[in-house]
């Protein structure tokens, strides 16, 4: 119970369904600061009292977890040090692969409980995750990591319902938090600065801007401060030869290089992804053939027509047509229909295609 | 993990107590009157003779006059009049020193350390041994080399956590010796042991409403003439001049019915939970026998209804939700923020290592406390001390 009102709905809803349920709050910061100020970041001391208030007009026992410990290693750490590597990662992902799927739950479990409920809007069916109903809110891209023993032991209350009735509900059960905003940004960056949080942790980090020729166009202070994709901010002095807008192409950690290009640079044909995660095929193993599927490469991004197969331990993803704007670090999704597939942490771009492996069963002739 | 059908059980006295239905009646009665015993009407006279009739009984079950009882809202209060009032008032020169032991409640403890940091008092920690006691001869080897620069004592009577009864009798009579006041937080001594201040020797003594059955938010600090704290509350100069603020007559009456029922019965309930407390210990053991009783062992120095045991293996959070889910009240013992325990400030000051703190539970025992309650507890401790473990981070 982050304090927030999906949580909270989703509690008195698994109490509706005849569920023993136990609200928990997860102190996932070591100081806390009391108020909250604004939409951004999460879990303050007025967040927890809310949680608490929520849990007693459910009627149900209340306890605050520290996980803070865990968090800052597991997630904190972890996102700092993929910017460091020059990708981009998806906290959020990582809090449910790490914290509450796997350290809440491990805990959960072994004191007798039976499953960790969230407001995540995502459906599980048969061990299944599916998108909600909501797409608009859908989160089953970063529930999507979870393997088939994490999902068997979560709850979703909210898949069902757009969020404008889940609002409504909250309000109908007495919930204060009805109205709260939603909390949004990375939840430990508490002010939005991304770019700030990361300059602390890491320092200054100087390397060169250059363009795919290799010519030097400038400095910068961190190729933490870029994104693949990115266009604003690169503060490139001259403009491109061609007159067009230049986006960040590649990010190089070791040598500190961002090159950035034309728009046209960006696109993707081919993406290399590691340690994937299947749990939407029958059976949940990696498929022997190639699939045709849909992939989501962004945490609210669109949906793109590929064909994903396995290629030893990495999973390799054919778009049928170009993507821009694929950064690694961040999650492959593979979708059929609304069903979830399976996961995977984008660790490669290519322009270019690489040979398809045979059907399986083609040579056995 | 089977969940309780029978009626709560509560072993978390320390933290409060159920009020006595006499108090509770006084105090509902009390409500129905009108009046400011400030006031120099009638109405405010009426209110008035009632505070000053507590006031009396109040007096006589702790040994002090009258006049030395001065009303505050509870312990905490109390204790932050005591320490920095006494230290302003003695503050000069070179005297800015407080002395006081790292196992004191956070309302000395914190009071202490913000007069370190804000007003430029040293803070001097009196060692205590491994069973929260404070050691012997530790309080005049701190005064002695240099009396002058003493500002105030502050010893507690009882230890909340593990039960301690420190030989306060002892240490005010070293604190006179060097004429330095002596202050001792007797809140939970109060209830279970006799707490005579004239006795003691202390120059102030902070007992509260809500540890002897009487209501929150009412306390008293006792407080020897010559004693001159300097105020934390101005105003309307009651309780002379040293504690400004409406007095709660209502909450003063009930605390003082409160106070005079459990001195009534403060001998014979001493031997009872002696006894419940030792039945509660050797259950617990036998059921966990690698668990550890924290502080000095049962007998004189120990508060009769205090238990507290570190479970190795186990966190204390964990201990607590589990027993909370079989109806058992009990406590880690220590203060939170945001709900999230930390390890106790006392077990640490015993020389426990932060794992020991943190996976340990107090149980304490009052004037509603039975068999039933103790035998509530062995029979589920096991199995509880068995999850705990299983759940415990890796």
């Amino acid at each position: 119970m982050s304090g927030g009102v999906d949580s909270a709905t989703a509690a008195a809803r698994a109490v509706d369904a005849g569920h023993e349920v136990t609200g928990v709050h997860l102190a996932l910061s070591a100081n806390p600061s009391s108020y909250r100020t604004g939409a951004r970041g999460c879990c303050t001391l007025e967040d927890a009292r809310d949680a608490r208030r929520a849990a007693d007009v459910i009627g149900i026992p209340f306890y605050v977890w520290d996980m803070a410990e865990r968090f800052h290693r597991d997630v904190v750490q972890d996102f700092v040090a993929e910017y460091a590597a020059g990708r981009t990662p998806n906290p959020c992902l990582r809090c449910n692969e790490k914290i509450k799927f796997a350290a809440v739950l491990d805990r959960a479990l072994a004191l007798g409980f039976d499953a960790v409920c969230t407001g995540h809007y995502a459906r599980i069916r048969d061990g299944v995750l599916h998108r909600a109903a909501d797409s608009g809110k859908d989160q089953s891209y970063v529930l999507a990591v979870l393997t088939s023993e994490q999902l068997g032991g979560a709850m979703f209350p909210l898949g069902d319902t757009p969020k404008a009735e889940v609002r409504a509900e909250a309000a109908r059960r007495g919930l204060a938090v009805a109205d709260k905003p939603d909390s949004h940004d990375v939840c430990f960056i508490a002010d939005g600065d991304t770019k700030g949080f990361l300059a602390r942790q890491l320092g200054p980090a100087p390397g060169r801007i250059v363009d795919t020729s290799g010519a030097v166009l400038g400095e910068h202070q961190g190729a933490y401060a870029f994104t693949v994709g990115q266009r604003r901010g690169l503060r490139v002095g001259t403009p491109a030869g061609d007159g067009k807008p230049r986006y960040v192409l590649d990010i190089e950690p070791v040598t500190r290089t961002v090159t950035v290009g034309p728009a046209d640079g960006l696109d993707v044909i081919e993406i290399t992804a590691d340690s994937p995660v299947w749990t939407g095929c029958d059976p949940p193993t990696p498929p022997v053939a190639p699939v045709d599927c849909l992939v989501q490469l962004r945490a609210h991004g669109e949906v793109h027509a590929c064909t994903a197969w396995m290629d030893g331990d990495t999973m390799r993803v054919r778009l049928h047509h170009p993507a821009r704007g694929v950064a690694k670090g961040q999650a492959a999704v593979l979708y059929q229909s609304d069903t979830v597939l399976g996961s995977a942490t984008i660790s490669g771009t290519s322009a270019a295609t690489s040979r398809l492996p045979a059907p399986a069963g083609a040579d056995a002739t | 993990m089977t969940p309780h059908s029978t009626d709560p059980v509560y072993l978390d006295h320390a933290a409060t107590t159920p009020m006595r239905p006499e108090a509770i009646a006084a105090m509902v009665e009390e409500l129905g009157h009108l009046g400011n015993p400030s006031s120099l009407h009638a109405a405010g006279r009426r209110a008035r003779r009632v505070v000053e009739e507590s006031r009396e009984q109040l007096a006589e079950v702790f040994g002090a006059r009258p006049s030395e009882v001065i009303f505050t809202s509870g312990g905490t209060e109390a204790d932050n009049l005591a320490v920095k009032g006494l230290y302003w008032a003695r503050r000069g020169g070179s005297r800015r020193r407080v002395l006081t032991t790292s196992v004191e409640h956070h309302a000395v403890l914190d009071s202490v350390r913000w007069l370190e940091e804000a007003h430029g008092a040293e803070a001097i920690w009196l060692a205590v041994g491994d069973d929260a006691m404070i050691l012997p001869g530790a309080l005049r080897a701190a005064i002695a080399p240099a009396p002058e620069q003493v500002a105030v004592v502050s010893v507690m009577w009882a230890n909340n956590e593990v039960g301690a009864v420190q030989p306060v009798g002892e240490l005010a009579e070293v604190a006179h010796e060097y004429g330095v006041p002596f202050h001792t937080d007797a809140v939970q001594a109060a209830a279970q042991l006799p707490v005579d201040f004239a006795a003691s020797g202390a120059d102030a003594l902070t007992v509260t409403g809500h540890k002897l059955g009487g209501p929150v938010g009412v306390g008293a600090l006792i407080l020897a003439r010559g004693a001159a704290p300097v105020p934390v509350l101005h105003g309307g100069g009651q309780e002379r001049d040293i504690r400004s603020g409406t007095l709660d007559t209502p909450a003063i009456r009930a605390f003082a019915v409160a106070a005079a029922a459990c001195a009534g019965q403060r001998a014979d309930e001493a031997e009872r939970l002696t006894a419940l407390r030792d039945d509660l210990v050797r259950q617990v053991l036998a059921a966990v026998p690698d668990a550890v009783l924290n502080g000095p062992p049962p007998g004189p120095d120990r508060l009769p209804g205090n238990a507290h045991f570190s479970f190795p293996g186990c966190e204390g959070d964990a201990l607590l939700m589990l027993l909370d889910a079989n109806g058992i009240a009990c406590s880690t013992g220590s203060a939170c923020t945001a709900g999230v325990a930390e390890p106790s400030h006392v077990l640490l000051a015993m020389g426990a290592g932060d794992s020991r703190a943190r996976g340990s539970l107090r149980f304490s025992l009052g004037h509603t406390s039975t068999k039933h309650d103790v035998d509530a507890l062995g029979l589920v401790i096991r199995e509880v001390v068995d999850r705990a473990r299983r759940a415990a981070t890796r």
